[in-house]
């Protein structure tokens, strides 16, 4: 058996060496943010601040605003993520349970959709924001989130399972169309529900593209346009724009380990049916 | 294309119960139609359909037009171009040269990112190895970071004299690298850092599609003295079919899309080496307004996908 043991020490020196590889850029960010201003360039390069502090966190919620574009992001996300979760659900649904003629005919065509690359509505939805006046707003960034076809699809795939039975007796009892989905189908999705808020609270808080086109007064900036607005000015603050960065990735992050079991479970066991 | 979605993207689980054989008990009559989908469909199909789809058709008329800084301040100003912008287009040395760009990033580091995922979903399946959970949510997380961040955390790791990757190769002798200076290397070091940054979700694809391959077959094939690297070929692989084609699809897609990388690390430089096309259209259409030359541009990224698209489920198709 000293052949599987030498396979197994193998094995585990791999992983060591790919989460080594996975968490050292997070790890030196971190840091780097708490290191006095000019240590992060320095040579050798110290993966260790010799004395930590808090200078920079402090510089960017006072003198460069980061709180500011912290709850715009926030908000933003939040707003995205509450709506979205109700349409997207709402259509997710009907596709999955109910009848009505050309139902997978418009499927089809939604699911077409998903080859588009984003960027190619931009620009005319760009006009279209200007249009209606809601350039350099955040219902510009908000609008454009509220559905989207990848939720229906993840709730359509799981609302598949619910059996017909059930909503049919609700049916008989009376119960009316919103009723049924409010008290019955609404219950029966909630993990799946739980998955698609995660996913698109994170997709929110990370965008970047459209935020940047669509707000151009810096007090409306998202938290990744104000950094890469920042990044631009501070090239040589190392240690500032690390701890900028920490800041951006934090909630994220704590979002995700706190209730990544929904997240994983969600990518991972819709993908067992292909 | 039409099922790749509904194979792989994160769905819920219990689908496959559904379509019961039995016939049931309806308070409707079988087929008769409800209108209450109408309702529940009006909102999600309304603003894809404004705010996506008529968007897209908008651009495709766009891309026909000499909309521009004019045109912004005054529509009246739109005049009607034909196929101009597109010759246009294949006239100019710099949309060749982000597109060139952009076919690089995408089919190195595409198939270079599978390729990790799918190293460290065969690791993570293994049945010697304990703690999967932790390594698994490790290597997973930097998926879940913000792109504008870890790109500038990138290019501080990537400085010539005081980044930790020329400190470390200096360890073996290799001289310091001007990874983001130099155009034979940017490209090189964004693909180094998508890949770092995406593999993680084409790995929990595979961890799932390996771990829904039956166990008897591998019995099978040890019994028939078939080696490690035989079964994986000859069993994992085939078995993985549906699962790769999805993970190809929608990788490539994606990289195809590349923007934040060159805007944050290189703006597109040195050279132009790293402008792909999403950044020339943005720079053509919301720096100098040029709309209907960079609705040209977004089309031809939209053809070239749609063309990766179909070529995978063809060559797919053969195989199969």
């Amino acid at each position: 058996m000293t052949g599987s043991r030498a396979v197994k020490a193998l094995l585990y020196a791999q992983l060591a060496v790919g989460a080594v590889l996975a968490l050292l850029p997070m790890v030196w960010m971190v840091s780097a943010s708490l290191m006095p201003a000019g240590e992060a360039s320095t040579f050798p390069p110290r993966l260790f601040p010799r004395e930590v502090t808090f200078e920079h966190y402090v510089a960017l919620f006072t003198r460069l605003h980061l709180g500011r574009y912290f709850l715009n992001s926030a908000g933003i996300a939040l707003a995205v993520t509450s709506v979205s979760l109700l349409v997207n659900s709402m259509a997710g649904y009907a596709f999955a349970k109910l009848r009505f003629r050309g139902r997978d005919r418009t499927f089809r065509l939604l699911a077409t959709g998903l080859v588009v690359p984003v960027q190619v509505a931009m620009l005319p939805l760009f006009l279209l924001m200007k249009q209606l006046g809601l350039v350099n707003t955040y219902w510009g960034v908000v609008i454009p989130g509220m559905a989207s076809i990848f939720g229906i699809f993840l709730i359509r795939q799981y609302a598949l399972s619910i059996p017909d039975d059930l909503l049919d007796a609700a049916r008989m009892d009376g119960a009316g169309e919103l009723r049924i989905f409010g008290s019955i189908v609404l219950p029966t999705i909630v993990p799946i529900l739980a998955t698609l808020a995660i996913w698109t609270f994170l997709s929110t808080w990370n965008d970047f593209m459209w935020p940047l086109i669509v707000l151009s007064d810096e007090r409306r900036y998202t938290l990744p346009v104000a950094l890469a607005n920042l990044a631009g000015e501070h090239v040589q603050d190392t240690e500032l724009m690390m701890a900028g960065s920490v800041l951006t990735i934090l909630p994220v992050m704590l979002v995700f380990l706190f209730l990544q079991r929904y997240y994983v479970q969600g990518v991972m066991v819709g993908s067992v049916k292909g | 294309m039409l099922e790749a979605p509904e194979a792989g993207v994160a769905a819920g689980a219990p689908a496959r119960t559904s379509a019961p054989a039995a016939p049931r008990r309806r308070f409707r009559a079988p087929g008769e139609e409800n209108r209450a989908a109408y309702v529940f469909l009006a909102p999600a199909l309304l603003l894809i359909g404004v705010f996506f789809f008529l968007p897209v058709a908008a651009a495709l008329v766009l891309s026909f037009t000499d909309f521009d800084l004019y045109s912004v301040a005054d529509p009246a100003n739109v005049r009607w171009v034909g196929l101009r912008n597109y010759a246009r287009l294949l006239d100019t040395p710099l949309f060749w040269q982000a597109m060139g760009n952009t076919l690089y990033f995408a089919l190195v580091g595409g198939p270079l990112s599978i390729g990790v995922s799918l190293a460290a979903a065969l690791l993570l399946n293994s049945r010697l190895v304990r703690f999967k959970g932790f390594f698994r949510t490790v290597y997973f997380t930097p998926f879940v970071t913000t792109l504008v961040a870890v790109a500038i955390v990138w290019r501080y790791l990537y400085h010539t004299r005081y980044g930790l990757l020329n400190y470390v190769l200096g360890w073996v002798g290799i001289g310091p690298v001007d990874w983001l200076g130099d155009p034979r290397w940017a490209m090189p070091a964004i693909i180094l850092m998508a890949v770092w940054k995406s593999f993680g979700y084409n790995m929990l694809i595979f961890i799932a599609g390996l771990q829904a391959i039956p166990e008897e077959l591998y019995e099978a094939a040890r019994i028939d003295g078939a080696s490690a690297l035989q079964r994986f070929r000859h069993v994992t692989l085939p078995q993985l079919g549906p699962t790769l084609l999805f993970v190809g699809v929608v990788t490539l897609i994606g990289f195809f899309q590349l923007f934040v990388e060159p805007y944050v690390m290189t703006m597109g430089g040195p050279l132009r080496a790293t402008t792909s096309v999403v950044l020339l259209m943005y720079e053509e259409g919301f720096r100098w307004w040029r709309m209907g030359y960079a609705a040209a541009v977004a089309f031809v990224l939209f053809l070239v996908t749609l063309a990766a698209t179909l070529v995978q489920l063809r060559l797919r198709k053969e195989e199969g």
